[in-house]
């Protein structure tokens, strides 16, 4: 805390003491260098990014083009794999979104201060995965124009959804968790936008940002209702992401099918949401600290603290492996013990070695300060756990389904391209949504990062 | 002026002083060089007996709470009402909509059981308890509110990113121009400054032609809404619109309609004149009538032999047709005319194997012809009996003849009476 506080308090007229034009100058600096990547003229390396990301958007347009107007037959789903590469990404993505959450709620309650120079992008991250993810139960029913019956209304046919299936269950979790995730983050907003309307020069930046910002004046008295809320907002976050992975297992762990029949499910998922999703949230700002100049604002330090937590969750997922195949076998049952078997020795085994090299083995590597600092180590094993989550959800999908009880139910799934384009479609729509976000919003919480900045204390003498 | 926050209510250069008669005084905006200097200046006002002062700074400044006196606000309160608001909503809506108003029956389970209805009334209280916080909060601050006296300051346009400010205002008791300025100056301003407002309310409220805009775009936007109440609530002998047509209509035409590619007009094609479908041809008159050369046969058509495995066959078939009016004997007394004679009535059913009854003088032939098209009463069974079980019924009905009829020397040994 500074204590040199004569020059600036007490005594009228006098001109800025050093402290104070110390401490003005990194707020001014945080400002700055955050503000300038929304304000600038667009970066070199941001058009084509975009451009790709535009098209691989054109896919999912093109993909469910051809989806909605043939039907579900398009896919490689049949009979026996009745969900497939649909519902692998739909939790793939819904994890994804779950770190952005685990960053901005349950680090702020834990008050980890490093969460500040992460926490906005990740949740913009946890939003635009929610998107990519809420396409998929949606597109997966068949006749998706009438997703809204899922919705409880008063209609002509005097029917109501019904509400002791998980399936429904999924509805309410999505639904609230795409709700409070963009009410947290455009509230979290609100200050750094009003940022941006202050230091926009352009007369359409100003009104557009003007009215983000919703007249935001920095008053005390707001900031105490705020500070509030925002807490309040944080304990809120908590207890329902970890609902919304949990509600997402029960869609497996409710049924009666050998290897999803299992109490292990909830947390198991849980704590690979997490996992998947800072390694997403490394991928996307390793690059973003070097061609956004943000480098000492998201410190090398938050890169490391985001592969320890990469090693611990990854820990809880590879033990979780380890006790649903000791249980599989130690229960006696012998449908789950075939299950497993087959899910390791089966014609899926290439998928299960997948995910367990993937995601057990790659963030071992973490252990090693050298790979945690090496941005292209960093993002290379991100990118590899990601590909290890995935595999993870189409292992446990595919694999419970491909060998049901009797023998007419054996199959095996292969995608067609259609599953492919639709796949790489989400992408986009992802990818195209974080770029825009980088080019338009504050990419860095420049209040909270500025509060916990020493000079945050600055002038103070009653400490 | 040149910062964001000039909605047009007056363009003037500000600074200090105004001898514009259209403008009046809202209060003194003093900066500060550190949060710290904030803190202690925002104490020093509040003692010095001001109420309707506020600080301004681009982070919330720690200590400034106690130091202006601001209350614990009362927000979590409400949040909290929020959060148990929806969770009464959630379950009771799970409870009216599955158990009550449409009780659903899954797989014979109790149609209300809350287990399976926490998630769903978990998932509604954490959203109302988010949307009571996030507008409850705005509310609150009185936001949104786009545009503020102290905006049409450029020196206020800091706040947002280094600057620390405190504003005090003009309505309170104690303002008094040079001895709130003299206040300020003496907890550490380095800057203070007067602001000016129009004084005509008019020229600071909303643009008429903002309100109009708004206006109608709320009209416009209910159209649709209104359209689907009206919908509700009258009645068309239209079908629904289809955005979708989900297949249910497709270019064929239906048996029954009208088509006018036929020269009949009708989608309907009958047989035409002369022609017999594959398998219906039915020519052979003893197998599928009974008849030769007019006369009722003897014994059976010609495909047919008897073999115990025949009358087996019509045994089991007699037992579902013919059983429930004749009776498993054949003596008439079935289980139907015994339940009519049980409330009253009499329908006795005819007795295949009495001698009086005639049956046993029926020709095989014509008994054939009796099960094909009815008699009387009975009703015909060709539609539903095919061909040669019904031939294999008429060997069964003879064989209960036989034994009915029986006398006892005739029973092989060891089923006599003795």
């Amino acid at each position: 805390m500074a204590t040199s506080t004569d020059a600036t308090t007490g005594h009228g007229g006098h001109g800025p003491g050093d402290d104070g034009g110390k401490a003005r100058a990194v707020f001014r600096g945080i400002t700055d260098d955050v503000a300038k990547v929304a304000l600038n003229p667009t970066p070199k390396w941001w058009y084509p990014a975009f451009a790709v990301s535009n098209l691989m958007l054109l896919c999912l347009v093109v993909a469910l083009y051809h989806l909605f107007t043939t039907g579900i037959g398009v896919w490689g789903n049949n009979n026996i794999q009745g969900w497939a590469w649909d519902i692998t990404n739909f939790v793939f993505w819904i994890g994804i979104g779950h770190a952005g959450t685990l960053i901005s709620a349950v680090l702020y309650l834990f008050r980890q201060d490093w969460r500040t120079s992460i926490n906005r992008s990740a949740e913009a991250m946890t939003i635009f995965a929610v998107a990519a993810a809420g396409i998929f139960p949606i597109i997966h029913t068949g006749r998706p124009w009438f997703a809204w019956w899922l919705i409880p209304h008063p209609n002509d046919m005097g029917m109501w959804p019904q509400f002791r299936s998980p399936l429904m269950w999924d509805v309410f979790a999505i639904s609230t968790y795409a709700t409070t995730s963009i009410l947290f983050w455009y509230m979290g907003m609100v200050p750094d936008i009003a940022t941006l309307r202050d230091k926009a020069k352009e007369r359409w930046k100003q009104i557009g940002y003007g009215l983000l910002a919703l007249g935001w004046r920095g008053s005390a008295r707001q900031w105490h209702r705020y500070e509030r809320a925002y807490l309040i907002l944080a304990a809120l976050s908590t207890p329902l992401v970890l609902s919304v992975h949990s509600v997402v297992s029960f869609d497996f762990a409710t049924s009666q099918n050998p290897g999803w029949h299992t109490t292990i499910f909830p947390p198991y998922f849980v704590a690979g949401a997490i996992f998947s999703g800072f390694a997403m949230v490394a991928t996307l700002l390793v690059p973003l600290r070097y061609l956004c100049n943000l480098k000492h604002i998201i410190k090398e330090s938050h890169i490391e603290a985001m592969c320890k937590i990469m090693i611990a969750t990854g820990m809880m997922v590879g033990g979780a492996y380890a006790i649903e195949l000791f249980i599989a076998w130690y229960s006696g049952n012998a449908g789950e013990w075939f299950t497993f078997r087959n899910r390791i020795l089966g014609e899926y085994s290439w998928a299960y070695f997948m995910m367990v090299s993937c995601n057990v083995l790659v963030p071992q590597f973490f252990w090693f300060k050298k790979c945690r600092t090496n941005p292209w180590i960093v993002v290379g094993l991100s990118i590899l756990i990601n590909v290890g989550m995935w595999f993870e959800r189409f292992v446990i999908i595919a694999t419970s389904l491909a060998r049901q009880a009797v023998p007419g139910m054996w199959g095996y799934f292969s995608p067609t391209r259609w599953d492919l384009l639709t796949m790489i479609g989400s992408f986009g729509l992802f990818f195209t949504l974080f770029l825009l976000f980088v080019r338009f919003l504050p990419v860095i919480a420049i209040a909270e990062v500025k509060m916990v900045t020493p000079e945050a204390h600055a002038g103070k003498d009653d400490h | 002026m040149s910062t964001a926050h000039d909605n047009g209510a007056g363009d003037r250069p500000n600074g200090n002083g105004s001898d514009d008669q259209n403008e009046e005084m809202h209060g003194l905006l003093a900066e500060f060089e550190t949060p710290g200097a904030l803190v202690a200046a925002a104490r020093k006002v509040k003692n010095a007996g001001y109420t309707e002062f506020d600080c301004y700074s681009p982070f919330p400044v720690h200590g400034i709470d106690p130091a202006m006196g601001i209350q614990r606000t009362k927000l979590p309160l409400v949040i909290f009402a929020g959060g148990l608001t929806g969770l009464f909503l959630g379950t009771l809506m799970q409870w009216w909509m599955n158990a009550y108003n449409w009780p659903w029956n899954v797989a014979g389970k109790p149609t209300w059981s809350i287990p399976a209805n926490v998630p769903i009334s978990y998932e509604t209280t954490i959203l109302l308890s988010v949307l009571t916080t996030f507008f409850g909060m705005w509310a609150a601050n009185k936001l949104p509110q786009v545009w503020h006296p102290f905006f049409r300051l450029d020196r206020f346009a800091k706040v947002t990113d280094d600057g620390f400010f405190l504003g005090v205002e003009a309505s309170d008791k104690r303002f008094e121009l040079e001895q709130t300025k003299q206040l300020l100056v003496a907890a550490g301003a380095t800057h203070v400054e007067e602001c000016y407002v129009d004084a005509r309310p008019e020229a600071r409220n909303v643009p008429k032609w903002i309100w109009a805009a708004m206006t109608i775009m709320t009209m416009l936007a209910l159209i649709p809404v209104a359209l689907v109440f009206k919908a509700r609530a009258t009645k068309s002998p239209d079908p629904h619109y289809h955005v979708f047509s989900d297949m249910d209509y497709q270019p064929k035409a239906k048996s029954d309609q009208a088509f006018a590619e036929f020269a009949d007009g009708r989608a309907n094609r009958g047989e035409l004149p002369g022609t017999v479908a594959r398998g219906h041809l039915k020519a052979d008159d003893a197998y599928y009538r009974g008849l030769a050369n007019g006369e009722w046969i003897t014994g059976l058509p010609a495909q047919l032999e008897v073999t115990p495995a025949l009358v087996d066959r019509g045994q089991e078939r007699y037992n579902i047709y013919c059983a429930p009016c004749h009776g498993y004997d054949g003596a008439g007394q079935g289980i139907i005319p015994a339940r009519v004679a049980g409330i009253g009535g009499a329908w006795p059913a005819r007795n295949l194997t009495d001698p009086k009854a005639g049956v046993i003088q029926m020709r095989n032939g014509q008994l054939f012809n009796t099960i094909s098209n009815g008699f009387n009463s009975m009703m015909g069974y060709a539609s539903q009996i095919p061909v040669e079980d019904r031939w294999a019924i008429v060997l069964y009905v003879r064989a209960l003849q036989r034994s009915q009829n029986a006398a006892e020397s005739e029973l092989p040994a060891g089923h006599q009476v003795r």
